[in-house]
């Protein structure tokens, strides 16, 4: 620093830069833990909307809970982004089975 | 009717040649005569009419019968007109707005479309028969060349492409406005739609059929839900249209939409109304499908366009 | 450029019935395109029907009628053979007029 500065500003702006690293150290591993789980959940959300897409059957709740949970995950919010996350996946799964079981269970509504 | 065998009891399990009686294990003789037994089962459990082989005629006069029976006081014609067909109120609104209807100026668009020749100097009367005039009644039909249905919609836009124009979109105004003249002059005309004695046409049906009763969507509901178990009730505002008929008016000036709309439009806002991801508009199933509805109309006049709330 | 008015007038015994069909967007001005831009609000203000130069029908619109608008009234006072004039003015100052025979 080349400008001089009245003492007690120097001392602060000393310490500042350590202490600022010091919290951004825990910060960035308490984020790391929680975007990591979000991380694995969407993947699995995603995954599970691919196969639905295979059988020409996804919904449209599920592109919206994965939307959300992009979101989230965009402002930093990974719990909130995990469980929406979660949810895709969950209704993802809904669908492969609806597709899966009205493979026969269609029948049952026919006119015959 | 496709029967999927457990695992443990497919052929393929089963030696083909049997080996000497002291290697052959127990295991291989059980899966051979629960294969034995699951085959002689099967047999006796095929239900009569419920062949491989779909029966179409079979299966549109159960269609017709069952609708019929179920409003007997609506003559055959009268169910291409949906709603107002199963309720006077609405009846009376719409034959009122029939004296003006909404559908005009997109049907002068359509017309005024349709004899615009293109940029080579060829016109869309060069790529149908009869000028493409009053042939609305033959779409969908099986392209026994292609192997796949092909819809008035698919046609239309072939024909642009096969003379240097860019395809349109199969939701938008333009196309509503096409087919809703080429509609207009098959007015009166009964549905003729053919299956041939051609297993990929048949094929194509069944697909169309089973589209048709297959639930999807978050809410659970296949066409048949609203078209077939609740037809004359109501849906929210709406009251649901009978599926006997349900293309005949088609495409449709909807109140909703504030315009015309092609079936492509109405197939894929239906997915979406019931919380499914639509197919991409002409995709295979919604081709089938149109094909397996049209048919089942045979001998119900074209009304369209038509207009609805 | 084809006229945006549809009409028709019947002379009945009592009145003569008229009926509108008019091509214009009515834009609200509150729905977004496909771009989420707004569209501009774009609507007829006042529509007119004039016989024998007195003015028989006026209608004050604004927003909240829907596109493409249909009216339908009847007036007394006409007789089959007789002009009726139809004009309509919008929020852009644009205009449209037609002139019909009753029938």
């Amino acid at each position: 620093m080349t400008t001089t500065k009245p003492r007690a500003q120097m001392r602060i702006s000393i310490s500042w830069p350590v202490a600022l690293l010091l919290v951004a150290g825990t910060a960035s591993v308490r984020a790391a833990g929680s975007e990591t789980d979000f991380r694995v959940a969407y993947a699995a959300a995603e995954a599970a909307d691919q196969q639905a897409s295979r059988l020409r059957n996804q919904w449209t709740v599920t592109a919206a809970a994965l939307a959300e949970a992009k979101r989230a995950a965009d402002k930093g919010d990974f719990d909130r982004a995990t469980a929406s996350a979660k949810e895709a996946e969950a209704l993802a799964k809904a669908s492969i089975f609806q597709a899966t079981n009205e493979i026969d269970a269609w029948k049952q509504l026919e006119i015959r | 009717m496709k029967f999927r065998m457990p695992r443990s009891l497919s052929p393929e399990r089963v030696p083909a040649s049997p080996k000497p009686a002291t290697e052959v294990s127990v295991r291989s003789r059980i899966h051979f005569a629960l294969a034995a037994l699951a085959a002689l089962a099967l047999s006796t459990l095929q239900p009569a009419g419920a062949a491989d082989t779909p029966d179409p005629a079979a299966d549109a006069k159960a269609f017709r019968d069952y609708f019929v029976n179920k409003f007997p006081n609506v003559k055959l014609e009268d169910f291409v007109n949906g709603p107002y067909a199963l309720d006077g109120d609405m009846r009376r609104q719409w034959e009122e707005k029939e004296q003006f209807p909404p559908y005009e100026f997109s049907l002068e668009m359509g017309k005024e479309m349709f004899a615009k020749p293109f940029n080579n100097g060829k016109r869309y009367a060069d790529c149908f028969e009869n000028q493409g005039i009053g042939i609305k009644q033959t779409y969908p039909y099986f392209d026994e060349r292609e192997g796949k249905v092909v819809t008035l919609e698919l046609a239309l836009n072939r024909c642009r492409e096969k003379n240097g124009e860019a395809v349109l979109s199969y939701v938008g105004d333009e196309m509503a406005a096409l087919t809703a003249y080429m509609a207009f002059t098959s007015r009166g005309r009964p549905f003729a739609i053919k299956v041939p004695d051609d297993p990929r046409a048949l094929e194509a049906y069944q697909n169309g059929k089973r589209y048709f009763y297959t639930r999807r969507g978050q809410l659970n509901f296949s066409c048949a839900t609203c078209h077939v178990q609740n037809p004359g009730e109501r849906m929210r505002a709406e009251v649901l249209a009978p599926a006997l008929g349900i293309l005949n008016a088609m495409p449709i000036y909807r109140s909703e939409w504030g315009g015309m709309g092609t079936i492509s439009r109405r197939f894929t806002t239906c997915n979406s109304q019931i919380r499914g991801v639509p197919l991409e508009p002409q995709a295979e199933e919604y081709r089938d499908l149109e094909y397996y509805l049209s048919y089942v109309s045979n001998g119900l006049p074209i009304a369209g366009p038509g207009a609805r709330p | 450029m084809a006229s945006s008015i549809r009409v028709r007038a019947i002379a009945n015994v009592e009145a003569t019935e008229v009926q509108t069909l008019i091509q214009h967007p009515m834009d609200s001005g509150f729905v977004r395109d496909a771009k989420g831009e707004f569209i501009p609000a774009h609507f007829i203000q006042q529509l007119t029907f004039e016989h024998g130069g007195r003015k028989v029908f006026v209608a004050d619109w604004g927003t909240a009628v829907s596109k493409d608008p249909y009216v339908k009234f009847s007036f007394k006072g006409a007789n089959k053979g007789d002009d009726l004039k139809v004009s309509w003015i919008d929020n852009k100052a644009e205009t449209d007029t037609a002139t019909v025979k009753i029938q």
